[in-house]
């Protein structure tokens, strides 16, 4: 990354702390917003956010990977995680994820070489009574079968076809992991 | 005082702070509650824990991840109890009592479920206790002997799940052993405050690590080793190099010689079994004469030859400031821990021009052994290996830095922790404390009781102002203080100050005269100096230079990176706590009473050093390029 580029990341990083006070008390919050606004949080970010926070930067790392909703490698657009605990599980989770790596030709961790779409397993979601479950991004999908996960597919493709675009605009300001 | 930033960032223990800091349902209270333990009944103050309880009344609960010197974390569960009313069992060590309770410690229950939770930890442990430093003084093996271990309930890892980090030059981690009791953490980042270590990811996927997980060698610990001393496994441990040091010992054409720090000697009685605070110094060098080293010198003599150099590098920068007006770093900060060297270069690079340059004694005394000493014996210093007995983990990254060459070879070539030490001379088959005493070797033999006190945190403090008041007022350090005893700069308070006023000067003595005609411009002036120990402290005396409070007005700063100073250091023998570390400062403080010189300047050694060798006087040119170095702005950021 260019030091303008940081220098430009900082100091958005620095507004967006404003807003929860900078106590390490607003750690979550932070990493939940910068997790939401740029799709993972970098291990600069990660210093960044301590250094406002007067942490250190690997209490960040702690916390952030301590969460599975906080990341911090770039992934795909669309997130798809696939709820793998044992109601779903019941339910059929395993032909439902087959039919996910099929489609999209990745296996659970991956993401597609078009940087689209990323499998995940995730833990019960909460939707045990209309398993099997899964979440793209914060949509979530019940009763999920072999049949659907296509027509999910090509609701993200379509469907948010526009919200990916604007998603876009925002994602020219993603931070490249720092080497 | 201004000193308060960060301060609710930190969960650091009292000890180490100086606002004292609330945890919420721990206070002590003067309320006083009735605890029944074991059907032994006690009356305490409200908020005490369960285990301290206990601790009062002589019983014994197990303990892992409760360390004295840290703040309670209460995740090992092993000192489970039970306590009446309770459906589960509870951690004593994170159990305020409030209210009158009745506890038992080992009920069927209790022991089962402490059986049990050391079963789970085996059966991750990858290791062998035979092959692993900690035999015999680890906590973890300790504890399934107390249980009665004797099977792999949960089965036992039969090949390593990690890799170990040898990256380094201090400090060897080796995950496979860890019990994720998180005390270095604690020490890292709380008691330190530098913050290297934390866990990654949850439950069965947990795993101590560093930012990013990089090896240790390419982050921002500063190699104090504190995490050592307490982790109560082997899953930390200093690097050893005894293997290359017994090698040099059987090589006839290699002259072996070796220094040591006071701190080891007043320590390492506790590696043969005696309490804390005997110090074995004379015992010493016979056991390592008879362990084959060729000399044996008192790292004292070179701890005078620093107060020299740096006391005279404050004089010149006084002088340069109050009379030749020139802008010039001050206060001016110690740089013998290199634990405290390290921090200020990752975390304060925009003051390394208030360090000293002077050399830590360590390196002083490689230099001066590969050069003035190679002369005076006709030795080839290609043929001279030098070893450093040191409290301390970081002296192994020092010794290893690459600057430190300026005799033309590498000033020091290891740097052994007391430990190691304890390790080669067991090998040897000494029984240490039965040795019979000898002195050190000539020409540096003589050394004085203010080398000794650099052990103690503000020891160099001490040292560095019985000579700057001696040579500058020409008067007897005993007239302002008894028996030269400087009180104010001892104890083990987080921060210490002290103001000196200078109101009269004497003449300048002979040492200094090429470098400075008279003391006329000192009269009159307050001398303000401040002592830290711990680099959580450290940092506090940092944000207050920052800040503009009242260390920024110091003239002079003693930091050490370990709490306690090298007494307490990252190679001393382990376990540590409060109490084993004044019963080593006592034996310093008594060591150093003890000597009928007790003033650097006044060490013959040294005197002769600076007649024959060093004959441009302190921080002269040749001083210069053998006891002075440069430091390496590193920054904080990992990338
Ligand atoms: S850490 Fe302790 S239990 Fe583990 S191998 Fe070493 S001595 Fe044995
Ligand atoms: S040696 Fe010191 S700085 Fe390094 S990890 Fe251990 S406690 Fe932290
Ligand atoms: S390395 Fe040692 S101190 Fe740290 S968590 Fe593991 S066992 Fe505990
Ligand atoms: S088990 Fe899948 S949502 Fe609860
Ligand atoms: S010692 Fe109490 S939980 Fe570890």
């Amino acid at each position: 990354m260019l030091v303008s580029e940081r220098e430009q990341l900082r100091a958005n990083i620095e507004r967006q702390v404003k807003e929860f006070g900078n106590d390490r008390s607003a750690l979550i919050p932070v990493l939940q917003d910068v997790q939401h606004k740029y799709g993972h949080v970098s291990e600069y970010v990660m210093q960044v956010v301590a250094d406002i926070l007067h942490i250190h930067p690997v209490e960040v790392y702690g916390v952030a990977s301590f969460y599975s909703f906080i990341g911090h490698k770039q992934k795909g657009r669309f997130i798809i995680r696939l709820c793998r605990t044992i109601s779903c599980d019941m339910q059929g989770k395993d032909r439902v994820a087959r039919q996910l790596e099929n489609d999209l030709g990745i296996q659970f961790g991956e993401t597609t070489p078009d940087g689209n779409f990323t499998l995940e397993w995730a833990n019960c979601l909460g939707m045990c009574d209309q398993g099997p479950a899964l979440l793209v991004n914060e949509r979530i999908y019940t009763k999920v079968t072999p049949e659907t996960v296509h027509d999910i597919l090509e609701e993200c493709r379509t469907l948010f076809g526009v919200y990916a675009l604007q998603e876009k605009e925002t994602l020219c300001e993603l931070p490249t992991p720092v080497k | 005082m201004s000193i308060e930033l960060n301060k609710n960032t930190s969960r650091s223990p009292l000890s180490q702070r100086i606002q004292p800091m609330g945890i919420p349902g721990l206070e002590i209270t003067d309320k006083l509650v009735t605890v029944t333990i074991d059907d032994k009944e006690v009356t305490v103050p409200s908020g005490t824990t369960i285990l301290e309880v206990a601790k009062q009344i002589g019983i014994r609960i197990p303990t892992l991840c409760y360390h004295e010197d840290l703040c309670v974390a209460g995740v090992c569960r092993i000192c489970v109890v039970e306590v009446e009313g309770q459906r589960t069992l509870q951690t004593a060590c994170a159990y305020p009592v409030t209210e009158p309770i009745t506890v038992r410690t080992h009920t069927r229950k209790v022991r089962q479920a402490r059986r049990h939770i050391l079963d789970l930890m085996l059966s991750k442990h990858y290791g062998e206790c035979y092959a692993c430093f900690r035999n015999n003084n680890c906590e973890l093996q300790a504890l399934a002997k107390e249980y009665g271990v004797d099977f792999f309930r949960f089965g036992h890892p039969e090949k390593p799940r990690f890799k170990v980090d040898r990256s380094s030059h201090s400090l060897v981690r080796d995950m496979d052993k860890c019990i994720l009791c998180r005390r270095c953490i604690r020490t890292c980042i709380d008691l330190q405050e530098v913050g290297v270590l934390e866990v990654d990811k949850r439950s069965d996927q947990s795993k101590v690590i560093t930012f990013g997980d990089k090896p240790l060698g390419e982050v921002v610990c500063i190699n104090c080793g504190q995490c050592i001393n307490r982790c109560p496994t082997g899953a930390l441990r200093a690097n050893d190099p005894t293997e290359e040091v017994w090698a040099a010992i059987d090589d006839p054409t290699k002259h072996v010689v070796i220094q040591t720090a006071p701190s080891p000697r007043a320590g390492i009685g506790e590696c043969f079994g005696l309490e804390p605070g005997h110090p074995l110094t004379f015992e010493l060098n016979t056991a390592l004469r008879e362990c084959g080293f060729d000399k044996i010198f008192d790292t004292n003599f070179s701890a005078d030859l620093t107060i020299i150099e740096e006391g005279t590098e404050l004089l010149l920068r006084l002088h340069k400031a109050l009379v030749e007006k020139k802008a010039v770093a001050l206060p001016q900060f110690t740089s013998c821990s290199p634990g405290w060297v390290k921090y200020l270069e990752h975390f304060y690079p925009e003051y390394i021009p208030n360090l000293s340059s002077a050399k830590s004694p360590q390196q002083m005394f490689g230099a001066v052994i590969k050069t003035y000493y190679a002369q005076l014996n006709k030795i080839d210093p290609k043929d001279i290996v030098t070893v450093a007995l040191m409290p301390c983990s970081a002296k192994k990254f020092e010794c290893n830095r690459p600057e430190m060459c300026d005799s033309g070879w590498k000033d020091v070539d290891y740097g052994l922790t007391t430990r190691e030490m304890a390790q080669m001379i067991s090998e040897a088959g000494i029984d240490l404390p039965a040795m019979p005493k000898s002195d050190f070797d000539d020409p540096f033999g003589t050394a004085t009781g203010s080398g000794v006190i650099f052990g103690a945190t503000g020891g160099v403090m001490e040292a560095a102002l019985r000579t700057v008041i001696e040579l500058v007022c020409g008067i007897k350090v005993e007239d302002l203080f008894e028996h030269a005893d400087i009180i104010p700069v001892r104890g083990f308070e987080g921060i210490r100050f002290l103001e000196l006023p200078i109101k009269k000067v004497g003449p300048v003595p002979d040492l200094l005269k090429n470098l400075i005609p008279d003391w006329k411009w000192l009269e009159g002036a307050t001398l303000k100096v401040a002592a830290a120990h711990g680099t959580a402290n450290a940092k506090l005396v940092m944000e207050d230079i920052k800040a503009g409070g009242r260390c920024s007005e110091c003239h002079f700063i003693e930091f050490m990176a370990c709490p306690g100073g090298c007494l307490g250091g990252g190679g001393q023998p382990i376990p540590t706590s409060p109490s084993i570390r004044a019963a080593r400062a006592k034996a310093i403080y008594s060591e150093d009473a003890s000597y009928e010189i007790r003033k650097s300047h006044e060490n013959p050694a040294v005197v002769k050093l600076y007649t024959e060798f060093l004959t441009d006087g302190p921080c002269g040119h040749i001083s210069h390029k053998l006891l002075h170095t440069g430091y390496t702005p590193r920054g904080k950021y990992i990338v």
